[in-house]
C-alpha cells in the first residue's frame, strides 16, 4: 500500500517532505514523489497519512491503487 | 513542543518592555494616533520620525521601507521565495496560481533554496545600495520552513552583516519559534492575523495543519487565534517590532477589525496594516470562486480610520509579491533572476554600501527640514475648517508633486483639512501614458480609482486627461509642480475653500473609488 503524488498537480512547495515519518517523499524536477517501497500511508505512526493531511492541493495525493484502476 | 505551554506574558511586563505603542499612543483615539500639537502636522503612525519614539526605536525602523513611511521613498527591501510550504489554509489564497504579472502577497515565479536566495541577496545588494532590509515572506509561511528561513538568515547575516533581517508568518508556528527568531537579532515580525473570533476566523481559514492532524472548523481558528495572540506576547516581550497584517473582507471580518486592532494593540503591536482582499475568479481562490468581492477605497478607508486610536496604522503597504525586489511599488526581480546572477559579477562593497546610504540619509533629512519648513508658512482658513477632501498625488519621490499625470502607475492620497494633509494611502493605476502617446481606454480606470478624490495633483497633464478628469468632476492641478506635497496640497485646498467662501463653486462631496484588482506590472 503506497500514496502517490499526482505530478501535474504538485505545486512543489514541499509542506509534504518532512511530515513523512517513512522518508519517502523527495524532490524530482521541482514537484515532488512518493517511494511506494517505502510509503505505509502513515499506518502505525498517524491516525491520517501525513502528505494527505498537510497537501495544500485537493487530490493531489491519492492512493496508488486507485490511480492504477482509473 | 515545550515553548508551546509558556503562558501568556502579563500586559504589565509588556508596558515595561518599553514598546513603541506604550510610549506613542497616548493620543485621543478622536485625533488619530500619536498626532501632536503646535505645528499642525500629524504624524500618524508610520510616517513617525525621530520625534515621535524612543530611538532604539527609531533606529530599529528609520530605514526599514514597510515600517517607516518616509524611509519607503528612500530605501529598498527584497523578499527571498525560500518557504514554499505552508501549515494553514486560507481562502484567499490559492498555492497553484503564479503569473509574473501580478503582484500580490503569496505569489511567486522562481523558488529558491538558501544558497540561491543568499546569492541573490548578495547580487541585488551590490546593485542596489539602499537595499536595507531582507524579509522572507513566502511564498508559503516563513515558519513552516524553519530550516529554509534560518539557513538563510544564518548564511546572510555572515555574509552581508548589515543587511536588516525580517520575516512574516500566520503565527500558528510562532511561539515555538522564538527564541530562533531572536537568535538571528531578527528584529521585525509581521503576522497576519484576519481575526480574534474564532468563529469569524472559520469562514476564513478551513483548515490547518496542527501536531500531525488536519483540523478544521471553529476549533482550527481557535488554535490559530491561541498560537497568534501568544506569539505576539512572546515577542513583544523580546522586545521584538511586529507589524500586523490584516486582509479586510467585507461581510466576514470589516466590522470585527476593530476588536483585532484593539487585541493587538493590547499585546504591544508596533504597526497594524489593514489591506484590501484581492478577489477575483481567476485567482482560483475559495472568495474568488465564491464571489466574495474586495473593499472599496472608502470602506477600506472607513475601517482604517475607525482604527486610528488603536495600533498605528500602515497606510503605505503595497501587497508585494513573495519575491519582490526593490522600492515598495516597483519590482525589479525580473533583473535578478538567477540566470542573470550567475552572470553578474558581484562584489559585497560594505563601505560603498555605507557611503551611499549616508548621502541617503543627508538627503532625507534635508528633504524633512524643507517639508516642515514650507508647511510652517501656511495659513489655516478659519471660515472652511469644517471641509474636508481627498487629494491624489504623482510623484516620483522626494515628497513632491513631480511626476507626468501619464506617467503614473499610482497616485498618494492625501486627505486635506484646514491646516493639515494627512497621507491615507495608494491607488494603483494602469499607466496612460506609454511611449508619448495617451492611452484613452485606460482613463476610465483612472477616474474609478481616484474617484473619491477632488484634485490630482501632477507636475504635468496632456490636454485630453485634463478634460475627462474635469468631465468627471476631479480638478487636475499642475501649478504646484515640484512642490512638496503637503505644502502643495494645502496651497491648493486653501484655493479651493476660497472659491467655495466667495460662493463661486458648491462644495459637493465625492462618490467612491475602486481598488485595483487585476495585474500590476513593473514599467519594464
Amino acid at each position: 500500500m503506497s500514496l502517490k503524488i499526482v505530478a501535474n498537480l504538485c505545486t512543489g512547495c514541499s509542506a509534504c517532505e518532512p511530515e513523512c515519518p517513512n522518508d519517502a517523499i523527495s524532490e524530482l524536477k521541482n514537484i515532488f514523489v512518493i517511494d511506494p517501497a517505502k510509503c505505509t500511508e502513515c499506518e502505525g505512526d498517524f491516525d491520517d497519512p501525513q502528505c494527505l493531511s498537510v497537501c495544500p492541493i485537493d487530490d493531489c495525493i491519492l492512493p496508488l491503487e486507485t490511480e492504477a484502476a482509473a | 513542543m515545550e515553548s508551546a505551554a509558556a503562558s501568556y506574558v502579563s500586559l504589565a511586563d509588556l508596558k515595561s518592555s518599553g514598546n513603541a505603542l506604550a510610549v506613542t499612543n497616548e493620543a485621543p483615539s478622536h485625533s488619530g494616533c500619536g498626532t501632536k500639537g503646535g505645528e499642525g502636522k500629524a504624524s500618524c503612525g508610520t510616517s513617525g520620525g525621530p520625534d515621535d519614539m524612543p530611538s532604539h526605536i527609531w533606529d530599529k525602523v528609520k530605514n526599514h521601507p514597510c515600517y517607516s513611511e518616509e524611509a519607503h521613498h528612500h530605501y529598498a527591501r527584497m523578499h527571498v521565495a525560500v518557504a514554499p510550504a505552508c501549515n494553514i489554509q486560507c481562502n484567499y489564497c490559492n498555492r497553484k496560481y503564479d503569473c509574473s504579472n501580478e503582484s500580490r502577497p503569496g505569489v511567486v515565479s522562481q523558488k529558491l533554496t538558501p544558497e540561491q536566495a543568499v546569492k541573490k541577496v548578495v547580487a541585488v545588494a551590490s546593485e542596489i545600495p539602499q537595499m536595507t532590509v531582507l524579509g522572507v515572506a513566502g511564498p508559503g509561511d516563513s515558519l513552516a520552513n524553519p530550516k529554509k528561513t534560518f539557513d538563510t538568515f544564518r548564511m546572510l547575516q555572515e555574509q552581508a552583516p548589515d543587511i536588516k533581517l525580517c520575516l512574516s508568518t500566520n503565527g500558528l508556528a510562532l511561539p515555538d519559534l522564538v527564541d530562533e527568531i531572536c537568535k538571528y537579532n531578527i528584529d521585525h515580525v509581521t503576522i497576519t492575523i484576519n481575526m480574534v473570533d474564532p468563529e469569524i476566523g472559520a469562514k476564513i481559514y478551513p483548515w490547518i495543519f496542527w501536531d500531525h492532524k488536519r483540523v478544521t472548523g471553529v476549533e482550527a481558528s481557535r488554535i490559530l487565534h491561541e498560537q497568534q495572540m501568544k506569539g505576539l506576547e512572546m515577542l513583544t516581550a523580546r522586545g521584538v517590532l511586529t507589524k500586523i497584517n490584516s486582509v479586510l473582507i467585507p461581510g466576514i471580518n470589516d466590522a470585527h477589525m476593530i476588536e483585532v486592532n484593539k487585541a493587538v494593540k493590547e499585546r504591544g503591536a508596533f504597526l497594524h496594516n489593514i489591506m484590501p482582499l484581492i478577489s477575483e475568479a481567476e485567482h482560483g481562490t475559495v472568495f474568488g470562486l465564491t464571489g466574495q468581492r474586495g473593499p472599496t477605497a472608502q470602506e477600506l478607508k472607513a475601517v482604517q480610520d475607525a482604527c486610528m486610536g488603536g495600533a498605528n496604522l500602515m497606510r503605505h503597504c503595497r501587497q508585494c509579491r513573495a519575491d519582490a525586489v526593490g522600492l515598495l511599488g516597483e519590482d525589479r526581480s525580473a533583473e535578478f533572476t538567477l540566470d542573470k546572477i550567475d552572470e553578474m559579477e558581484v562584489v559585497y562593497d560594505l563601505d560603498r554600501r555605507r557611503s551611499y546610504q549616508e548621502r541617503v540619509e543627508a538627503e532625507r533629512q534635508a528633504q524633512h527640514a524643507a517639508k516642515i519648513e514650507a508647511l510652517s508658512a501656511t495659513e489655516v482658513n478659519e471660515l472652511t475648517k469644517d471641509i474636508k477632501v481627498l487629494v491624489a498625488v504623482a510623484t516620483t519621490g522626494g515628497g513632491r508633486v513631480n511626476q507626468h499625470f501619464g506617467h503614473a502607475d499610482e497616485f498618494q492620497i492625501f486627505e486635506v483639512s484646514a491646516g493639515e494633509a494627512l497621507f491615507v494611502g495608494h491607488r494603483r493605476v494602469d499607466l496612460y501614458c506609454q511611449g508619448g502617446y495617451g492611452e484613452d481606454e485606460q482613463l476610465p480606470s483612472i477616474v474609478n480609482a481616484i474617484n473619491d478624490c477632488h484634485a490630482v495633483l501632477v507636475s504635468k497633464i496632456g490636454a485630453c486627461p485634463r478634460d475627462e478628469l474635469v468631465g468627471a468632476g476631479i480638478d487636475p492641478v499642475d501649478r504646484y509642480a515640484d512642490e512638496f506635497i503637503e505644502k502643495a496640497a494645502l496651497s491648493w485646498f486653501a484655493d479651493y475653500t476660497g472659491r467655495v467662501a466667495r460662493g463661486e463653486i458648491t462644495h459637493v462631496p465625492r462618490g467612491d473609488a475602486s481598488i485595483r484588482q487585476g495585474a500590476f506590472t513593473a514599467a519594464a
